[in-house]
């Protein structure tokens, strides 16, 4: 089953549009982690292009991605298809449907040591 | 406030630019596509020939409104005379504006020599937004008015 | 006062059917200045043009109106026909009661009012028409050619098959341009020179045809039919007439380490050099950058030995002006620096190498008489990767948006090449996708892939990294669906082509327009291809937009057509709606010259000495009639109201917005 609804999502998390790929494969010649991945990047474009979502969010490449951002640095077309995978990751942490970190908490994890910018990030992945 | 006894029939000048838009008017007639009579329409070379004083002069003499039509931005016959046109009718018509002359009398419309349908569908929505704005009465030189 | 004449014309029920044709013609005869007014069945027909001829001569009319179709189409007709009895065709106006009437209204009444108000309004125009004549500029029978590859070459030999007088400018010492540089030609291999050389001799040889090697453009002045030229001779330091091309002088320079531009900087050349053994004109230059003698004084080994005395180290660069009536740009392409690929290692290793490199390094003439090896330690190479689509295709910074045309079938040619010569080489070519639309051009990649067995994987190159004297390549299999790595003794990038640096800044000279990516830009892209929209200047070959040699040679011939149409004409007509000054109210303020698009108005002092008021010399604006289109954006610019237009003034068109709010 395609899921075009949760694509144009994803197309508009990730501020990439996957029209604009001309399919060179670029970003997979250049992919360090290709090896360890079960889809590569070109196929994270071409599967949100497709609305081949649900298979993406099953697959454990998604979290392969070492987000080196390589592909993004060399594609021609400007896709960007490390952010795609980011974007998919985010999918996938707001379907665990449930809330992972309350504000109540907080004072009880703080670490000295934590930057602002880390509480932030979590809140905006964890909090539901 | 009475009511009026006769339907309003705007007054509405255009001028359009002999190698697109004067086309595209050519062509919605080909393809029958209507508007309304008020419409009448003079023809310059470019739009860039619009002297700002031929709007003035319609609005003087009782045009209730005035539309300018040129070909698309960076498609123009002599290269640059649209966006010339551009700048000139945005001052001017912010002028008009000051003066107390709608803003939507006044319009400026990119019209290719193919786009008949979007002449027609221009030109049926301005005359709609002139009749509901009414007659025009600012500018207006009474003494034209006499007869 | 004007005596004017109606006309209204039924076209058939077309325009009789919603306007009541008789009211039109009966209301407008009580219109000031008209004398006759009439309505017929078909105005443009035979008949109906006779029917005007005659009411002119009856009726002594002066002015004409008829309301008809669009002025589109009919206009020229009716001009032509009032034109026969003597009446200026400029005293006739068109009001638009078809098109812009009664096809687009139902109502006969509504339809009738408007056609009405349309004639009023042609009426008030054609009252402050004034009889215009067409101006007439001689034409200067020479063209130029700027640019001497094999797009000026064609061109110029076409045109001067027809008898015209064409010159050459060309920035190398020798013409030839880029198909010098190359081995062989797809789709038949045939060798390039073989083919190219004997044009450069037809060149050379034939009495209409001058070349300024060594040159370039510096100034251009004037119109389509008289533009003059200022060609920048560059000093070569040798008397190019004198000079016998033996070469003895070549041999002699004691400075050997100047980088070989003909061989892309392969190899090294002398201070004084011949490009290539077959150059035209066959004339030594001497290179001031590298010359011991031009840059300390001591040498002089060159002028020692020349036997004909055709040394001149004192030559300075000189310009010369020349007047013709077309000006041919083809000025070509260069590949693009590859300084931004990093990720190819171009500037890491020498094994890393263009294919215009390439070219080089196979051919017969390049740095290693046509013996394929790598530059880098002169080993025969076993295995090749060529990279397609280096630059081209790409909408990042370093890249091009547009596909450079000529890579697929070039890279397909070297792969051949490689596999036909090498028979033990592996080559592999990455391709995003293999695009050969062309005359037996998609059967000559298929006996790649099937013949010669070259390896076509679609994907593209992610890495190239030098690793003890290999190549590591790194690249993507689509098809496949896997990661390649690949030990290369060689890679070969097929770089995007651009034009040619010198296009911009001849552009402004030109005036000519040019597109983002610096193409020049045809005057119609489908029914104007080779003409520039700049009246007298045309397109050919790479200038225009990416092309391989038969396109090329195709447009360079086109583009001779169109000039040899512009010079078999004495006079040009041209058109007499041009804008004009009234120098009384002009103040010489220079804002229309800097709105013209064309740069048709120049200024000029002028003396308006009277008696009584003393010596008065005032700078006023004069239109050049031959440049300018008449687009009228002058006459809103100036300040004063001192420009006008002919035909479209500023009275007839407040006359006709008066008609209309009547």
């Amino acid at each position: 089953m395609n899921n075009l609804d949760m694509a144009r999502e994803l197309e508009l998390l990730s501020g990439v549009n996957p029209r604009k790929c001309m399919r060179c494969g670029k970003c997979s010649g250049t992919c360090p982690a290709y090896d360890s991945m079960e889809y590569h990047p070109h196929q994270f474009v071409n599967m949100v292009e497709t609305g081949n979502i649900e298979k993406l969010l099953a697959s454990k490449s998604i979290f392969t991605c070492l987000s080196c951002f390589a592909c993004v640095e060399r594609c021609p077309r400007g896709v960007e298809p490390a952010n795609v995978i980011e974007a998919v990751r985010l999918i996938k942490i707001r379907q665990q449907n449930e809330n992972h970190l309350h504000a109540e908490q907080i004072p009880a994890l703080l670490d000295e040591d934590l930057p602002q910018q880390a509480i932030v990030s979590a809140f905006r992945k964890y909090k539901k | 406030m009475s009511i009026e006894e006769k339907e309003f029939k705007p007054t509405i000048v255009a001028f359009c630019c002999n190698w697109c838009s004067y086309a595209g008017a050519d062509l919605s007639g080909t393809n029958r596509l209507q508007y309304p009579a008020n419409v009448k329409i003079i023809r310059i070379p470019c739009s860039c020939r619009l002297n700002p004083m031929f709007i003035l002069r319609a609005f003087q003499r009782g045009a209730d409104g005035v539309i300018l039509c040129g070909c698309h931005p960076g498609d123009c016959h002599y290269t640059t005379g649209n966006y010339y046109a551009r700048r000139r009718m945005t001052i001017l018509f912010s002028m008009l504006d000051y003066l107390g002359i709608e803003k939507g009398r006044t319009r400026v419309e990119w019209v290719s020599a193919a786009e008949g349908q979007k002449f027609a569908e221009t030109m049926n929505s301005f005359v709609e937004t002139i009749t509901k704005l009414g007659k025009n009465h600012r500018l207006e030189d009474l003494r034209c008015n006499k007869q | 006062m004007q005596r004017i004449g109606v006309f209204v014309c039924h076209c058939g029920t077309n325009i009789a059917a919603t306007v009541d044709v008789k009211k039109v013609s009966e209301v407008l005869l009580n219109e000031p200045g008209v004398v006759f007014a009439t309505d017929y069945q078909y105005m443009c027909s035979e008949a109906g043009q006779n029917m005007i001829k005659e009411a002119i001569k009856e009726h002594k009319l002066t002015g004409v109106v008829i309301c008809s179709c669009s002025p589109r189409m009919h206009e020229a007709t009716f001009r032509k026909a009032v034109a026969s009895v003597g009446l200026n065709p400029y005293m006739l106006e068109v009001a638009n009661i078809r098109e812009q009437c009664s096809w687009i209204h139902k109502n006969v009444e509504e339809a009738t009012e408007k056609a009405i108000i349309l004639g009023r309004a042609a009426i008030a125009k054609v009252h402050l028409n004034a009889p215009l004549t067409a101006g007439q500029t001689p034409v200067t029978k020479r063209a130029l050619v700027i640019g001497g590859g094999i797009a000026g070459i064609q061109c110029a030999l076409d045109i001067a098959d027809a008898g015209y007088q064409v010159d050459i400018v060309e920035k190398e010492p020798t013409v030839g341009g880029k198909m010098t540089k190359i081995d062989k030609t797809f789709p038949t291999l045939d060798c390039s020179s073989c083919i190219l050389t004997p044009k450069m001799v037809d060149v050379a040889q034939n009495e209409n045809i001058t070349i300024y090697s060594y040159s370039e453009v510096e100034s251009v002045k004037g119109f389509v039919g008289n533009f003059t030229v200022g060609i920048k001779r560059k000093a070569r330091y040798v008397k190019e007439d004198i000079c016998t091309g033996c070469g003895l002088c070549t041999e002699k320079c004691p400075q050997k380490k100047v980088p070989n531009d003909y061989n892309l900087g392969l190899d090294n050349k002398r201070a004084i050099y011949i490009p290539f053994a077959q150059a035209v004109p066959k004339v030594a230059t001497i290179d001031a950058d590298y010359c011991t003698m031009l840059k300390t004084g001591k040498c002089g080994v060159c002028s020692k030995v020349c036997t004909a005395g055709a040394i001149d180290y004192t030559q300075k660069d000189e310009i010369i002006e020349e007047n013709y009536g077309a000006i041919v740009v083809a000025t070509g392409y260069n590949p693009i620096k590859l300084d931004a690929y990093e990720e190819f290692g171009y500037s890491q290793s020498p094994d890393v190498v263009t294919s215009l490199e390439f070219e080089r390094l196979m051919s017969a003439s390049g740095p290693n008489g046509g013996h394929l090896v790598r530059p880098s330690d002169h080993t025969e190479p076993k295995t090749i990767v060529f990279v397609q689509c280096v630059g081209s295709r790409s909408t990042t910074e370093c890249g091009k948006p547009y596909c450079s045309k000529i890579c697929c079938m070039y890279t397909c040619k070297h792969a051949m090449l490689c596999r036909e010569k090498y028979p033990d080489t592996e080559v592999y070519v990455f391709y995003i996708d293999v695009r050969t639309p062309g005359k037996n051009y998609d059967e000559f990649y298929r006996r790649a892939v099937e013949e010669y067995n070259v390896h076509y994987i679609k994907g593209m190159v992610g890495k190239v990294a030098p690793e003890n004297g290999k190549l590591k390549v790194q690249a993507s299999d689509l098809l496949n669906n896997e990661q390649l790595h690949i030990d290369a003794d060689m890679v070969v990038l097929a770089a995007a082509i651009e034009p040619d640096k010198s296009a911009r800044p001849l552009a402004t000279l030109l005036t000519a327009s040019m597109d983002t990516n610096d193409f020049f830009t045809e005057a119609h892209a489908k029914l104007r291809p080779v003409e520039s929209p700049t009246a007298g200047v045309f397109l050919a070959g790479c200038a225009q937009g990416p092309k391989d040699i038969p396109e090329t040679v195709t447009q360079a011939g086109a583009c001779a057509s169109k000039v040899i149409g512009l010079l078999a004409k004495d006079h040009l007509v041209g058109n007499p709606c041009v804008a004009h000054p009234d120098e009384m109210m002009c103040n010489g303020c220079s804002t229309c010259a800097n709105v013209c698009p064309y740069g048709a108005i120049t200024y000029e002092n002028k003396d308006y000495s009277r008696r009584k008021d003393g010596t008065m010399i005032r700078r006023v604006a004069q239109v050049n009639p031959a440049v300018c289109q008449g687009c009228g954006c002058c006459t809103v610019a100036c300040p004063s109201g001192a420009m006008d237009l002919y035909g479209f003034s500023t009275k007839q068109i407040v006359a006709e917005v008066d008609a209309i709010c009547r």
